[in-house]
């Protein structure tokens, strides 16, 4: 099957200004920097990260939220970027996102059934006028939701149950894709798991493809057909679920593994961790070279002078680092 | 079984937000009480030959404060005109100049506001510096200097005189609501359901008539409903200068101004228009908070 979404060096840099009649620019964010990737068909790419490391930013730029700096995105061959009015409007009809926080993410004066409808209001060409409150009822239904529930508002529900309503949304249109921005990391530790549970079911359902953005690598690994790990607006390495989980060969993502709690008690303390030192150097002003040296065991001289690409070194999936090598963590 | 899921499916209409506020209204005895106190005053100022039928400017000066007795109910005031029936004549003045000013501070502030809020910016920029110079200029001698400019003319009718104290005051007093406006909406922009809508392909004016507005409207109800009290306060402040309203135009400003230098002595030519004025003040707050929580529904 042929890409759905391909990513090319994707750079999105916020600039700093100061002045106020005088605007000039002092500094640039790197938050995104050069990332490129593919999403077929069905698929689930995960990506992860810490805060801060331009997971969202990420997010918002696929979706045309925000503008690029530069870099390409095809779908389906057709150039994204470029895209302008009504072929802008039928693209969103194949794309959609899925919000971090279900209580900032649906308006709070409007109907679960005026939330749910909105996408069909603003492309009434998917559904007949007669037919939306039905179609509205079918959603809800799909998504585990009461469709008698289509008068209450958003502060009726539960959060797990808003962020239900939001994946009704964003399912509305019948998209290709969906982003989701850290979908259940605003949720209990219970809930997230039936709202993980569910967006797996509509997967199969609709044959979504999903782009899974998450900090939590035991969330993606549930979902994903393939991860991306990323580390100040670059991706470190990227491969199939057992080859970032078994086989990780970037040591920010053997860092990253190695944090994740152990439910065996036995394996406890006989797991070997690595514990990073320092704190994620500002976007403002990236190392040179290699971005992960300042906290990497392993840097050399040529990490400060040589930027280290995303190739197969080892193995069989592409990892930033010239001292690439697996490291068994789990 | 699924005849009868469907026919409450059928019974289950979708309603919207303000299907559901009118439907919280109704049931509130809050909203009716202001409703039919501002209908009163309202009626009160289109007919006012129901309510009296003496001449609000017949002045006799035998009578001066005159107590309140069977033939005028609120007595004569200094000069001898019948107060009661210059209470009744007096609304359409006051609930004119109140209402009007309100409606065109609140429209063009909250109009401005909203742009200014959502596009952000230049325009931004440009219409904020503009509110400040109109902060700026003290409200009274901003009003000073429209008013005795457009007197400048000459004699002017009611209705001219009338029109000309609403401009000024609201000239003066849009920039308030503006920046209300302004803040609500740079906040609400930023919620994540504006960035879903967006997604999903939603044009600005959908964003600000669906998203925004329902969502900023509180404040400047809130606002609007003092500032109403206040512009008819005003009113009395320029009628007091001698460049608002003025004879033959009758107003509880211009009363409340001409009484209260006897108010020891006759202090029911003050205390009536005062407390219609009072009143009716208090049916615009009450009807605003009634809408503001209608328009809420967590405060449903």
């Amino acid at each position: 099957m042929g890409e759905l979404l391909e990513v090319r060096d994707l750079v999105k840099h916020f600039p700093v200004t100061r002045g106020v009649a005088f605007r000039r620019t002092v500094g640039r964010v790197r938050a995104v920097d050069g990332v490129s990737f593919s999403l077929r068909a069905g698929e689930t790419l995960g990506v992860v990260g810490e805060s801060g490391c331009g997971k969202s930013t990420l997010a918002q730029v696929l979706m045309r939220l925000e503008p690029p700096t530069s870099g390409t995105a095809l779908f389906e061959g057709e150039p994204v970027f470029s895209l302008r009015g009504a072929a802008l409007r039928r693209w969103r009809r194949d794309m959609q996102i899925v919000l971090q926080d279900p209580y900032t993410s649906l308006n709070p004066r409007m109907t679960v059934g005026d939330i749910v409808g909105e996408p069909f209001e603003i492309h009434p060409e998917v559904a007949p006028r007669g037919s939306r409150a039905g179609r509205v009822r079918e959603l809800l239904d799909v998504v585990g939701l009461n469709p008698e529930h289509i008068n209450r508002y958003p502060h009726q529900f539960s959060g797990g149950q808003r962020q239900r309503i939001g994946i009704a949304r964003a399912l509305a249109l019948r998209p290709k894709v969906i982003v989701c921005d850290e979908p259940v990391s605003a949720l209990d530790v219970s809930i997230q798991a039936q709202v993980m549970n569910l967006l797996a079911e509509l997967q199969g359902e609709f044959g979504l493809a999903y782009v899974f953005i998450a900090h939590d690598l035991s969330v993606v690994r549930h979902l994903s057909d393939r991860v991306a790990v990323m580390y100040l607006g670059k991706i470190v390495e990227i491969g199939t679920e057992e080859e970032i989980y078994e086989h990780p060969t970037h040591p920010y993502t053997q860092a990253l593994l190695s944090a994740v709690p152990v439910a065996d008690p036995t394996l406890r303390g006989r797991r070997d961790v690595i514990r990073l030192t320092g704190d994620v150097p500002s976007p403002l002003t990236p190392p040179t070279g290699c971005r992960f040296r300042t906290r990497c065991w392993k840097a050399q001289d040529v990490c400060a002078t040589d930027e280290p690409a995303l190739l197969t070194r080892i193995g069989t999936h592409p990892s930033a680092c010239h001292f690439a090598e697996e490291r068994h963590i789990i | 079984m699924t005849d009868q899921l469907a026919t409450t499916l059928v019974a289950e209409r979708p309603r919207g937000l303000f299907g559901d506020a009118w439907h919280a209204l109704r049931r509130r005895p809050l909203f009716w009480v202001s409703v039919s106190l501002i209908g009163l005053v309202l009626l009160m100022a289109a007919f006012p030959g129901l309510f009296s039928s003496a001449d609000p400017n017949a002045a006799d000066l035998s009578r001066s404060r005159g107590a309140p007795s069977a033939r005028a109910w609120f007595g004569y005031d200094n000069q001898g005109y019948d107060v009661y029936a210059r209470v009744v004549h007096g609304a359409r003045a006051s609930i004119v100049v109140g209402l009007l000013s309100t409606l065109g501070v609140v429209l063009v502030g909250a109009t401005i506001g909203m742009l200014a809020g959502f596009y952000g910016g230049r325009l931004d920029a440009v219409v904020s510096r503009i509110a400040d110079v109109f902060v700026g200029v003290p409200f009274v001698l901003g009003a000073i200097v429209i008013l005795t400019t457009l007197n400048a003319g000459g004699d002017a009718g009611p209705a001219r005189i009338v029109a000309q104290v609403v401009l000024s005051i609201s000239v003066l007093s849009w920039p308030v609501a503006m920046r209300i406006m302004r803040s609500t909406a740079i906040a609400a922009k930023q919620q994540d359901y504006v960035k879903a809508a967006r997604a999903l392909g939603a044009s600005s004016r959908r964003i600000i008539g669906k998203h925004l507005l329902p969502n900023c409207v509180a404040p400047v109800l809130v606002y609007s409903t003092i500032a109403l009290g206040a512009f008819i306060g005003a009113e009395a402040t320029l009628s007091y200068l001698g460049i608002g309203l003025r004879q033959p135009v009758v107003s509880w400003g211009v009363m409340i101004n001409s009484a209260k230098d006897y108010l020891r002595v006759a202090p029911h030519a003050l205390l009536f228009p005062a407390g219609f004025l009072t009143a009716t003040v208090l049916a615009f707050v009450m009807l605003g908070d009634a809408v503001r929580e209608a328009l809420d529904p967590k405060l449903r």
